[in-house]
């Protein structure tokens, strides 16, 4: 890689060895996908984990003087204050969050614990070059603001927060950005949750690519968007998208494809839908709980749930993980107090993929995320998908159809 | 370990490293989340692998998946265990796989030459010399 003056000094060790380490693995990174330069990054954000890796290698940088030089947004792990009355956390769990906590206050991130930061404090404009980790909030700001953004892992995003910089590869080249996939939509795709199954479904035809989604009937939502966002990237590596109509680089499907011939054609028809629908949401009789907020849930969202849940009962429990400022705002809004009063939980700062379901483990419930199903199975919980609303009445009546 | 070499090609080199070992060859991606650390074993329902051991192993591979940051603490858990495989032969480089080979120290090479996969098989000993450029085998040699 070609380094100007400042770069050389800041890799021979001039800014300190934090800095040096940092800027080591970016011109690793750079030079395996034949960067030519560095380019500097406006924003950046962090897929912050809470597991001892992750741990380590930001407690190394931080003994090693480095500090944030631009604004970094984190993802959440779980809220101590909260769950400290509703779990039981092992010593060692609990170091390693606090220690977690400690490690990236004194890096200086901005400590936002959320994984939708587009929608709140950290949401990159047209063609501006950001580093995002978490594979659904980069392909968001690539496909939904038309930022500029690899799909970094959240220590090669750390590192471009400490330096300020990224190798300019990839999705930060328009050339990189055009459509190779032409994915056209037969199956009506109409409900925010029809973009879970569409996000599940993609990745069985094609395991990783730029897909442009043309046909789509109705105008998707931004939880739908969220939603597809996030489920590409569970089963697939989908770092962009194109919607045509929608998404800024899709005026036209031709704008989308920059006017060549797609490589790849594929269709999503009503059968496609219908068995990933078979596949995530089978299952009914009596359920204990319902997780909802894989990613966090919009102000939308949770209006949308406690419009359902006035004047009624939960049979079951409900849990809804959200962002700091959707939950101040839906206490604002009357919205916590109904939800509460009819027995559910509302989360700010957390995880759903965390050690705080010890009291659900080897029971059954609904999710309305195929990503949240996916993961925390690990936990020892049985998870059927299905939408917000069908999640909701299920809980009221503590069974599911 | 004398038995002839039955190839000699090039290879890119992303991470350093002058090694050579036992060959665990899979057609599916590698998830390094998925392991079990103590035995340094995949552990991923399913995978051609699953059971399968990679520690101090030369995997070879067409590319890592999972989400930004899981694969890290996996790597790291197996480094703790000293069951990290001692090189990685990938098929394709994503940004994570790379920003992990660099933190967790170990030696990364891609663009190997066709003729390498249609040869290579489990148990082949594998020597690679990123300063070289060069990957050779010897058939069945571990």
């Amino acid at each position: 890689m070609d380094l100007n003056q400042k770069e050389k000094d800041m890799l021979k060790g001039k800014y300190g060895v934090g800095v040096a380490n940092a800027m080591k693995i970016l011109v690793g990174i750079g030079d395996a996908f034949y960067a030519e330069r560095m380019v500097e990054v406006s924003r950046v954000h962090i897929s912050l984990s809470n597991q001892e890796g992750d741990l380590w290698f930001a407690n190394k940088l931080v003994e090693e003087g480095a500090r944030c030089c631009k604004i970094a947004t984190v993802n959440p792990a779980f809220n101590k204050e909260y769950f400290e009355n509703v779990c039981t956390f092992t010593e060692q769990e609990l170091k390693v969050f606090e220690d977690t906590m400690s490690a990236y206050r004194k890096i200086g991130v901005v400590p936002t614990f959320q994984c939708t930061p587009y929608f709140v404090n950290n949401v990159p404009g047209f063609k501006e070059i950001v580093a995002f980790a978490a594979t659904g909030a980069s392909c968001f700001v690539n496909s939904v603001c038309g930022a500029r953004t690899n799909r970094e892992s959240s220590q090669s995003a750390l590192c471009s927060a400490v330096t300020g910089l990224t190798p300019l590869y990839g999705f930060l080249l328009d050339e990189n950005r055009k459509a190779d996939t032409l994915v056209e939509v037969e199956a009506e795709v109409k409900e925010d949750f029809d973009y879970q199954l569409l996000g599940y479904c993609l990745p069985k035809k094609i395991y990783t690519g730029v897909p442009v989604f043309h046909g789509l009937s109705h105008r998707p939502s931004s939880e739908a968007l969220m939603n597809l966002s996030t489920q590409l990237n569970v089963h697939g590596v989908i770092p962009m998208f194109h919607v045509v109509g929608v998404t800024p680089e899709a005026a036209t499907l031709e704008d989308a494809l920059q006017g060549e011939k797609p490589k790849r054609k594929v269709s999503i028809t009503k059968a496609d839908l219908d068995e990933a629908r078979k596949t995530l949401s089978h299952g009914e009789g009596k359920i204990d709980f319902v997780v909802m907020g894989c990613p966090h849930l919009t102000i939308q969202q949770i209006k949308d749930i406690a419009a359902m849940l006035e004047g009624k009962k939960l049979k079951s429990e409900l849990w809804i993980f959200t962002s700091c400022l959707n939950k101040e705002l839906s206490k604002r809004m009357g919205l916590a107090d109904i939800i509460e009063g009819a027995g559910g939980r509302i989360v700010e700062d957390s995880c759903v993929d965390q050690p705080i379901w010890a009291h659900l483990e080897g029971k059954k419930g609904l999710t309305e995320s195929p990503k949240c199903a996916y993961y925390v199975s690990r936990r020892k919980m049985k998870l059927i998908v299905r939408s917000i609303p069908d999640c909701v009445n299920a809980a009221i009546k503590g069974e599911v159809n | 370990m004398n038995s002839p070499e039955v190839f000699k090609g090039k290879c890119r080199k992303i991470t350093e490293g002058k090694v050579e070992g036992e060959a665990v060859v899979t057609k599916d991606y590698v998830n390094f989340y998925l392991v079990d650390p103590e035995r340094g074993t995949i552990i991923e329902e399913g995978h051609d692998l699953e059971g399968k051991k990679i520690a101090d192993k030369i995997l070879v591979f067409p590319g890592d998946k999972g989400s930004s940051v899981v694969q890290l603490d996996g790597l790291y858990q197996l480094a703790m265990k000293n069951n990290k495989p001692k090189a990685l032969v990938a098929g394709e480089l994503s940004t994570v796989l790379v920003s992990n080979a660099i933190i967790m120290e170990i030696p990364l090479v891609c663009d190997v030459d066709e003729k390498f996969y249609e040869i290579i098989k489990n148990g082949d000993h594998i020597a690679i010399d990123t300063e070289e450029g060069t990957i050779s085998i010897r058939a069945g040699a571990c």
